[in-house]
């Protein structure tokens, strides 16, 4: 896929710190979580950026930066030229039309006291002019159908759906309007894979229909690879490692993104007894305290005293054409594709 | 009964597997109608063995699961037939005072939302140490030193000192850890675990499984893993069994199912894996939505979205034909749905 000369979305460095704070009657700033830290990136027209890393590595709080859902510590979100951070009220309004979320939690992110049909709608009603009222109720079944769900059940409530049931209602109302961007934050993870392909197919359809752009997080590896055209590992709050999605897959540098490709369990039981595994120790450390140096040394089994030192660069490297964050960063023949 | 129930060890005297889920039936009454969420599902789970129940989303694997521990809400729920036993026994006629001693004891689970699933305003030590005051009568000194050995026991670092602290305060990975630890706390001898690992990422994800891997090699559980992670399936499971519309359509031995499946829905889940080799093609997707369980399909619940569909499939309710000994389809055109899928 060959990338046009504008992105629809530049990130840079961005940064979200959220405040920790001690005491019940006067609150004291005791420190930081450093949720999203420096974080670059840009995403063009109809391209699709997977977003990949370890629970709690800052992938929602970066979706919500994008979104303007929260507002970051410092760095700038342009869409197409515009930063959005920046932007208040009717024209923040606009923006928001433009670029659109599925959310990750099918059980907490749908209002219990809404039907299927007032969540989908809901869009319709925030944005008056995009299908008329006496329009509306067609426009809210065909999303269902879309999405896999029985239109005839747009008067159900979230609780009658199974888990499952529930996301479909969440990614259909991320495509009411037809934005430009959607960022995907884990939308096919609570899905059977019957369904998820339907989506990820309605997914491709729509963007190559529409020219849209994604940003695809989802733990999923092989799903990220089946829909990205780029890949950015996360670790800690930090890209990695950011590459074509053959980069990432065969040729990945960073010790991280190795030890997470070969962590990831194939649909396939022949030989399973043979499978070779990196299983890292331990969790990530705490976002609020994170290890000095390379964020990844406390479970990196090729730390140097360098890498306690110095904070890797995401950069490219020697023997490697796309940017890894490691001061040892090379290709390690023992983790295989997928 | 009571005694074979109460005495550890012993297996019952049908010869049956530990656990035996035998053509249950569940509906739910709500105001819109009778959804039939369970509708003749049978499988069993032995000592030691992992049976993994796959299947779309809604065709009532947690439902049977919840009627397994005896946590069923009733109403809307109903169980409107078949049996559960375990060793032996069928639960659904035990009174509720024995139920409550086996749930625990003789059958825990692993709740499929389990990040919410912990109290936030109690000490997840406490939470721990709660089961064996209730369960074992155990003092409070007592149960707090067994939640600090569970603790450990599914690594969380430093069990010692974070024994009070709060679920708000652990990662997703970790209160999952601690999920598991509650739930294997009185030494179950079958664990259920509903999508213990759907919510993590594959490096947490791949901790788990070997946690609990290890744990059922230890103790001899036997595990009903329910996912729809076609790949967790494949590296752990000894046995599968393919849900649909309330329904189990084929069970299988894992490497036969991989290999040959005797159903087009196991079939279809499949082939709508994303591979490396289909990059920038379409993906294989089974066409159309799951069954409407108010108004379920006539004959076979699948024959709407069939590719092997005939007339007669709209009329007929499959019965679960014998593929082989340890191998069951509940397909009219088995034959020919395994024939395609060996060449
Ligand atoms: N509103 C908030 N206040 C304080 N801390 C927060 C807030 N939102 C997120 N965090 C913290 O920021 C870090 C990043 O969280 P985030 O939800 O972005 O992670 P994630 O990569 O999406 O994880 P997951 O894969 O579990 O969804 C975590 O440590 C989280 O606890
Ligand atoms: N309390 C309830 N009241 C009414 N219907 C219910 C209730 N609980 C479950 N159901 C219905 O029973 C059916 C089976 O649900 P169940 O939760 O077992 O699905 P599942 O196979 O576990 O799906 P998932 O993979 O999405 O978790 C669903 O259609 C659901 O809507
Ligand atoms: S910089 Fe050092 S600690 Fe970090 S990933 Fe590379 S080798 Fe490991
Ligand atoms: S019984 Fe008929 S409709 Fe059902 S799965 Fe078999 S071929 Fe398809
Ligand atoms: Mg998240
Ligand atoms: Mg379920």
């Amino acid at each position: 896929m060959t990338a046009p000369a504008e992105p629809i979305l530049e990130v840079r460095d961005l940064v979200k710190h959220f405040p920790l704070t001690q005491g019940i009657v006067v609150k004291r700033q005791v420190g930081a979580i450093k949720a999203v830290d420096g974080v670059s990136l840009d995403l063009h027209r109809g391209e699709t950026l997977g977003v990949v890393g370890e629970s709690g590595c800052g992938k929602s709080t970066l979706a919500k930066l994008l979104m303007a859902l929260e507002q970051p510590t410092s760095g700038s979100v342009r869409i197409k030229g515009k930063d959005i951070t920046k932007t208040r009220g009717a024209e923040l309004k606009r923006m928001r039309r433009n670029i659109q979320m599925v959310m990750q939690d099918p059980y907490t992110s749908l209002n219990p006291r809404m039907t299927v049909g007032d969540i989908v709608g809901e869009p319709f009603e925030i944005h008056k002019d995009v299908v008329p009222k006496g329009g509306r109720r067609r426009k809210v079944q065909e999303l269902l159908d879309v999405v896999g769900l029985n239109p005839d059940h747009i008067n159900r409530y979230p609780h009658q759906f199974s888990g499952g049931q529930r996301q479909r209602i969440g990614i259909a109302r991320g495509l009411a309007l037809q934005p430009e961007i959607i960022i995907c934050d884990e939308p096919v993870s609570a899905l059977d894979v019957s369904i998820q392909a339907q989506v990820m197919n309605l997914l491709e359809r729509l963007q190559s229909e529409f020219n849209l752009a994604y940003i695809f997080i989802a733990h999923d590896l092989s799903v990220v690879r089946h829909i990205s055209d780029r890949v950015a590992v996360m670790y800690l709050g930090k890209i990695v490692e950011l590459g074509r999605d053959a980069d990432i897959y065969e040729r990945p540098t960073h010790p991280y993104t190795q030890a997470l490709l070969s962590a990831v369990p194939v649909p396939n039981p022949e030989g399973r007894e043979q499978r070779e595994r990196i299983i890292l120790q331990g969790d990530p450390p705490s976002p609020a305290n994170p290890p000095s140096g390379c964020r990844f040394r406390t479970r990196c089994w090729k730390a140097q005293d360098i890498c306690a030192e110095q904070v890797p660069l995401l950069q490219i490297r020697e023997g490697s054409s796309h940017p890894s964050a490691c001061h040892f960063a090379e290709v390690n023949d023992a983790v295989g594709t997928h | 009964m009571v005694e074979v129930l109460s005495e550890p060890g012993s297996r019952g005297t049908t010869g049956g597997a530990l656990l035996e889920v035998d053509n249950l039936h569940v509906e739910f009454r709500t105001r819109a109608g009778v959804a039939k969420a369970v509708n003749g599902v049978t499988y069993t789970v032995d000592a030691g063995e992992t049976l993994a129940v796959l299947g779309e989303s809604g065709s009532g694997k947690s439902v049977t699961a919840q009627t397994i521990m005896g946590i069923l809400d009733m109403p809307p729920g109903k169980i409107t037939g078949g049996e559960i036993r375990f060793r032996g026994s069928d639960l659904l006629k035990l009174p509720e005072d024995q139920r409550r001693k086996i749930r625990g004891e003789g059958i825990s689970m692993v709740f499929q939302d389990a990040l919410s699933a912990l109290n936030p305003v109690f000490p997840v030590g406490w939470q721990i140490a709660e089961m064996f005051r209730m369960h074992r009568g155990a003092s409070r000194s007592d149960a707090k030193k067994k939640a600090v050995e569970l603790m450990d026991r599914v690594r969380i670092p430093g069990a010692k000192d974070r024994v009070n602290d709060f679920p708000h305060q652990f990662s997703g990975g970790m209160r999952q850890r601690i999920m598991i630890a509650m739930a294997i706390a009185l030494d179950p001898e079958i664990l259920i675990a509903d999508e213990p690992t759907t919510a993590l990422d594959v490096t947490v994800q791949a901790q788990i499984m070997g946690l609990l891997a290890e744990l059922q090699r230890d103790s001899n559980m036997g595990l009903i893993l329910i996912t729809h992670d076609l790949g967790v399936v494949a590296d752990v499971a000894d046995k599968i069994a393919v849900m649909y519309g309330g329904r189990i359509v084929e069970n299988a031995p894992v490497h036969d199912l991989y290999r040959n499946p005797a159903h087009p829905y196991s079939k279809g889940l499949l082939e709508s894996i994303p591979r490396v080799d289909l990059k920038g093609q379409e993906l294989y997707a089974i066409k159309g939505t799951p069954p409407n369980l108010l108004d379920m399909p006539t004959g076979c619940a699948f024959h709407p979205r069939c590719p092997y569909k005939r007339d007669n499939c709209v009329t007929d309710v499959p019965p679960l034909n014998t593929v082989s000994g340890t191998r069951g389809s509940a397909c009219h055109y088995w034959r020919e749905v395994i024939d395609d899928s060996a060449s």
